[in-house]
């Protein structure tokens, strides 16, 4: 784990033991259980027709919990030298602003006519 | 490995856009087959258990490797690429299902967007089961010890990212619901139970 998250003499003071804590084999069966259960759960409520009304931000919710399990303990971002969750971040952050700027590409017309109409 | 995944997050995130973006046009055009008719959410489940399942396969080869237990290391491997396999496998299925029921990539927006975003995470993973499978090769050749579990780590990591980028498409192209999904005439009951048999069904 630690060549992929640093080079030990490139780490900065106090951050190389960090470096090397990571999840037992135990733990990684138990994070696995949670997202089975996470999963189990996101497919039950789309059953429920009496949450139908929350049932969106409640998937987006337990999608992202999911996502973030998966990248700080299996990928060990968690545990990890920062930089690198920063970098991962910074492509997280530039996917957003892709999607930010094709939804607005996309309804240029609506925003103008929205813009008009405050104006 | 971390510079790469950053930048197929913006790949995705351009991918997933633009499905997003289109979503429910198919419905607006009148040109189905819809969403709502083709998705099968208890099959497209037991995919995603699967493919999740694999990550955790993942990190015990990583594990095994990491503190000389090759025999292990190499099941694990083993394990991973087959559920991998099994993942594609259930893809090849839905996609030959949606085309015999008359979703082709140039029948609507639905179509397009559907099989270039979900058809473009096949292929992520198909790599990384070739990849999993030359590791296997290697391991079995005598090249890939304790001290070179910086190779698996890597294959690893572009592993876990091809499950996090299914853990979103499973949510925004599976189970948010569509418009006319509400027109299910379907008794919960008889859903929920469908639902927990597809799963036992795909388990065992």
């Amino acid at each position: 784990m630690s060549y992929v998250s640093m080079n030990v003499k490139d780490a900065p003071h106090g951050e190389d033991d960090e470096a090397h804590e990571h999840p037992s084999e135990r733990q990684y069966i138990k994070i696995a259980i949670l997202l089975s259960v996470i999963t189990f759960v996101e497919v039950a409520i789309y059953y429920i027709d009496a949450l139908a009304s929350i049932l969106v931000p409640a998937l987006i919710v337990l999608s992202a919990s999911k996502f973030i399990f998966v990248v700080s303990y299996f990928m060990h971002l968690k545990f990890d030298d920062k930089r690198l969750a920063w970098i991962f971040a910074a492509g997280m952050i530039l996917a957003l602003g892709i999607f930010v700027s094709t939804w607005a590409l996309m309804h240029y017309h609506q925003i103008v006519d929205y813009v008009d109409r405050m104006l | 490995m971390w510079m790469f995944l950053a930048s197929d997050c913006m790949f995705f995130g351009a991918l997933i856009a633009t499905y997003m973006i289109y979503r429910g046009r198919s419905e607006a055009m009148g040109a189905g087959p819809y969403p709502s008719e083709l998705i099968d959410i208890p099959y497209t489940s037991v995919s995603a258990f699967v493919l999740l399942m694999s990550s955790l396969t993942m990190v015990l080869a990583l594990a095994g490797l990491q503190r000389g237990d090759l025999r292990a290391s190499r099941l694990w491997i083993f394990a991973t690429a087959a559920l991998g396999t099994i993942f594609l496998g259930g893809q090849y299925f839905e996609f030959t299902e949606f085309y015999h029921e008359g979703l082709g990539l140039t029948t609507n927006m639905f179509g397009t967007t559907f099989f270039t975003l979900t058809g473009f995470h096949g292929l992520h993973v198909t790599i990384g089961v070739v990849w999993l499978l030359t590791l296997l090769f290697v391991s079995l050749r005598g090249g890939l010890k304790k001290d070179d579990s910086l190779d698996l780590e890597i294959a690893g990591l572009y592993w876990h990212f091809v499950d996090i980028v299914w853990i979103v498409i499973f949510t925004l192209v599976y189970l948010i619901p569509y418009d006319d999904m509400a027109s299910e005439s379907e008794p919960h009951a008889s859903r929920v139970v469908g639902l927990a048999q597809s799963m036992l069904n795909g388990l065992f």
